[in-house]
């Protein structure tokens, strides 16, 4: 994990200009690591030949050969066990589970065995392994396809939670969490692969290629684990958020004339938790969004944290905007997700008090 | 909207319900309970050396009946019959017994030891030995083994210090695993032995992911994984049978089929309807029904199934019918639930016995020499004891420091785990303001 701490720079000098999507950079990520360490392997249903549903290991297999990048069986259990077992030979594998809503067939696999295997074997044993999941909804996907389960594992002692908001961090995040020597669960937000996305789902989505979070360098770079990214600089109040809902925050705040210190958390487990109390003693307000249910939500320790932390500095309330307690629903997805209106809502509120 | 009229298929079903055999649900149940005669003649036992032995590279279709017949070397004359004979040297054949009675001493012990209070759990493996020690000793040193919490004869096979494995049980200042694992979750990295989980069957699937890496890196090493035939059930056990026929891979898939799960009989993991070697069946993997019992057997099993492996022609499936001689751990008493007849009748008999039997029988052994051997290991075990004792024993203070309970989360410790770790120093001291009595290597 040394040398993940600390950001390092890119080590070609790229074109300043050279925009990726989050599926390219993703992709350029697993090619960067793979040809520095033999040990690497990715696996997962359809990632091999056709190069994974979203594309994200297109051209892999061609380049690695099949004994790296392979098709596994629609078995989450299995590919999970097989990526601790590989770890406990001396592989680095990067295990694709095929949407977050499927990973629970193995989530035993990586509760009990990949997230304990360092503490129950004292450190003989480890897993080094970076499972890839894109989740979230937004894309149409139905309760099947747009969960947001990052609590489950943010809860799970042993387990590091990573979720990029951008192409650039996509990348360096992903290098950090295949090069780190513990188990790490790597959130894409599917519905900001091709695009940021503002929260008005009835305006044409804007490319990467418009923002400059999507200038990525060749070659390799990371972006340390537990170090959260200041998406907007502001005074009025905080507001943490990650993966999809930074870009949506971000909107609404633009839209508002609201200038806000918003936290990209990047990642859950660790969390930068120096970085929140110093916004939120800085701005005395705090919002917590994010797209997954809320009840016992990640939002709740969030919420947590910053009044034990932070309490005598909080002007107001700290306020949650969050999914609803239901399933994801297909047709009134957008009643479901957590958009301009409800996040204006608790704006008004929390800067009102 | 017209009225449809009601299709044929529905018609039917209103009118054959009356009719129809009210359904009933088959729950298995054993056939003895406490205090019952017991009768295993429904067992059956075939002949020693009957058993055809292909050829290591064999399309498993054309070895079918091997996943239904009794893989048998060692007879009831104690002599060793036919092709699966592994026509092992006398020394050789003593080594292995010395390792099961070792092992059979080191239970002994370590189950009195936990009626005294030094542990709060211990598992026997008694009946059982030939299925890891004599197995084991039929693959490499360096092959890699996944085990369940019943294998310490594989760690009593590949010399891994005994001492070791009751510091383990002792959690005391000693084990190497720090006091955090039940006592027998054993791990030896160095003797390629991997970290005993307590949940069960995860090592199944696991041990095929490390045969494929060894495969992918081309290496020469294979994996053996051991899981009892109740564990089967858990679904664990076929992504491990999936993934081993999908990939090839060269691993070993042992299961110990003692006949019980706590108190729930092998029925309750489908013995009612099947073998457990037929389940690699329908996987396309090779798989072998072996008597659990016979030394001999086993070792020729887990022999061919190395081969197999090593010749990159595949995984193996064995199931190794043998008998729980005892109860599942110190926290069970099989009194409640079984007849104790049971063991007595059981018709394979008792591994130690057998091989200790065949010795004799081909003139490398007698009574005298085996006394010796089982009065020598029980000394040792005893021997052992005492050194580990120092260590301390489970509750007498002198584990490990109280810090490295916040160590090993994560390779290194994060802030939030740092914070918890303050607190729970600052509760120690605020128990023991007088300074903190044996905390081992200190706190």
């Amino acid at each position: 994990m040394s040398d993940t701490q600390t950001e390092t720079a890119p080590t070609s000098e790229a074109p300043a200009e050279r925009r990726l999507n989050m599926i390219e950079a993703i992709n350029e990520a697993l090619d960067v690591t793979m040809s520095r360490d033999d040990n690497i392997v990715v696996m997962g249903e359809d990632v091999g030949y056709f190069g994974g549903v979203f594309r994200c290991t297109a051209g892999l297999q061609e380049k690695y050969g099949k004994s790296r990048v392979f098709d596994t069986p629609i078995s989450e259990c299995g590919i999970i066990a097989a990526a601790v077992g590989m770890g406990a030979y001396g592989l680095r594998p990067v295990p694709e589970i095929q949407f977050a809503d499927y990973i629970y067939p193995g989530l035993d696999q990586l509760i009990s065995e990949a997230a304990r295997l360092r503490y129950r074997s004292a450190g003989e044993y480890t897993s080094p392994m970076t499972v890839r999941s894109p989740f979230g909804g937004g894309i149409f996907g139905g309760q099947t396809h747009s969960q947001s389960p990052e609590a489950i594992f943010a809860h799970v002692s042993g387990l590091k939670t990573v979720i990029p908001a951008t192409p650039y961090d996509a990348k360096g995040l992903l290098i950090s969490c295949i090069e780190d020597n513990d188990p790490v669960i790597f959130f894409e937000p599917k519905r900001i692969y091709n695009g940021p996305f503002s929260g008005y789902y009835d305006k044409p989505v804007q490319p990467w290629k418009k923002f400059d979070a999507s200038i990525v360098p060749e070659g390799h770079y990371t972006i340390p684990l537990g170090k959260a990214r200041h998406a907007t600089e502001g005074e009025e109040l905080t507001i943490l958020a990650y993966g999809t809902m930074v870009h949506v925050v971000e909107a609404v705040c633009a839209e508002k004339g609201i200038e806000a210190d918003i936290l990209d958390l990047r990642t859950i487990v660790p969390l930068d938790i120096e970085a929140i109390e110093e916004s939120v003693k800085k701005t005395g307000r705090c919002l917590i969004v994010h797209e997954a249910t809320r009840t016992a939500g990640f939002g709740a320790e969030l919420s947590a944290l910053v009044t034990e932390r932070c309490f005598y500095h909080l002007e107001a309330p700290v306020e949650r905007v969050t999914g609803f307690d239901t399933p994801y629903p297909h047709s009134l997805e957008w009643a479901y997700f957590p958009g301009p209106i409800r996040i204006g809502e608790a704006l008004d509120k929390i800067l009102s008090e | 909207m017209a009225e449809r009229p009601p299709a044929e298929g529905d018609r039917n079903a209103a009118s054959a319900g009356d009719n129809r055999p009210a359904l009933s649900l088959h729950v298995p149940e054993p056939k003895y309970r406490p205090g019952d005669a017991v009768d295993f003649s429904h067992i059956q036992v075939p002949e020693a050396g009957a058993q055809a032995r292909p050829d290591e590279t064999v399309d498993p279709k054309d070895m079918l009946d091997l996943a239904h017949d009794l893989i048998r070397v060692l007879g009831d004359d104690n002599k060793a019959h036919g092709p699966w004979d592994p026509k092992l040297d006398p020394e050789t054949l003593r080594t292995m017994l010395g390792h099961m009675a070792m092992t059979r001493a080191f239970d002994e012990r370590m189950f009195r030891g936990q009626r005294q209070g030094k542990t709060s759990f211990y598992m026997k493996c008694t009946g059982e030995e030939a299925t890891s020690v004599s197995a084991s000793m039929a693959l490499a040193a360096d092959d890699m083994i996944f085990p369940s919490y019943r294998q310490q004869g594989i760690l009593i096979q590949r010399g891994y210090p005994m001492i070791e494995m009751i510091n383990q049980i002792y959690s005391n200042r000693g084990d190497k695993l720090k006091g955090r694992q039940l006592p027998i979750m054993y791990s030896s990295r160095e003797h390629n032995f991997f970290s005993i989980s307590g949940n069960l069957a995860t090592q199944t699937p696991q041990a095929v992911g490390w045969a494929m890496a060894s495969a992918i890196k081309g290496d020469s090493r294979i994996a053996a994984t051991w899981v009892g035939e109740g564990s089967t059930a858990e679904g664990d056990f076929h992504s491990a049978c999936l993934f081993a026929t999908v990939y090839n891979a060269p691993v070993i898939l042992n299961v110990v089929n003692n006949q019980w799960a706590i108190s729930s009989f092998s029925g309750f993991a489908g013995a009612e309807r099947s073998t457990f070697a037929a389940r690699g069946v329908g996987y396309g993997i090779a798989s072998l029904r072996v008597d659990g019992n016979d030394p001999l057997a086993c070792y020729a099993a887990e022999q061919w199934a190395a081969n197999r492996a090593r010749a990159n022609a595949g995984p193996t499936l064995i199931e190794f019918f043998s008998y729980r001689a005892e109860g599942h751990s110190t926290s069970d008493d099989p009194s409640g639930y079984r007849s104790a007849q049971e063991r007595e009748e059981w018709p394979l008999g008792d591994p130690v016995m057998r091989l200790k039997n065949h010795l004799i029988a081909i003139g490398e052994w007698d009574e005298e020499r085996q006394e010796k051997m089982d009065l020598e290991a029980a000394e040792y075990v005893k021997k052992v004891t005492k050194e580990a004792e120092a260590n301390g024993i489970l509750g007498h203070g002198l584990h490990h420091p109280f810090r490295t309970m916040f160590e090993d989360v994560f390779e290194e410790l994060p802030w939030h785990l740092k914070e918890q770790s303050e607190q729970a120093i600052r509760e120690r001291e605020t128990k023991f303001p007088e300074g903190l009595p044996n905390e081992g290597n200190g706190a």
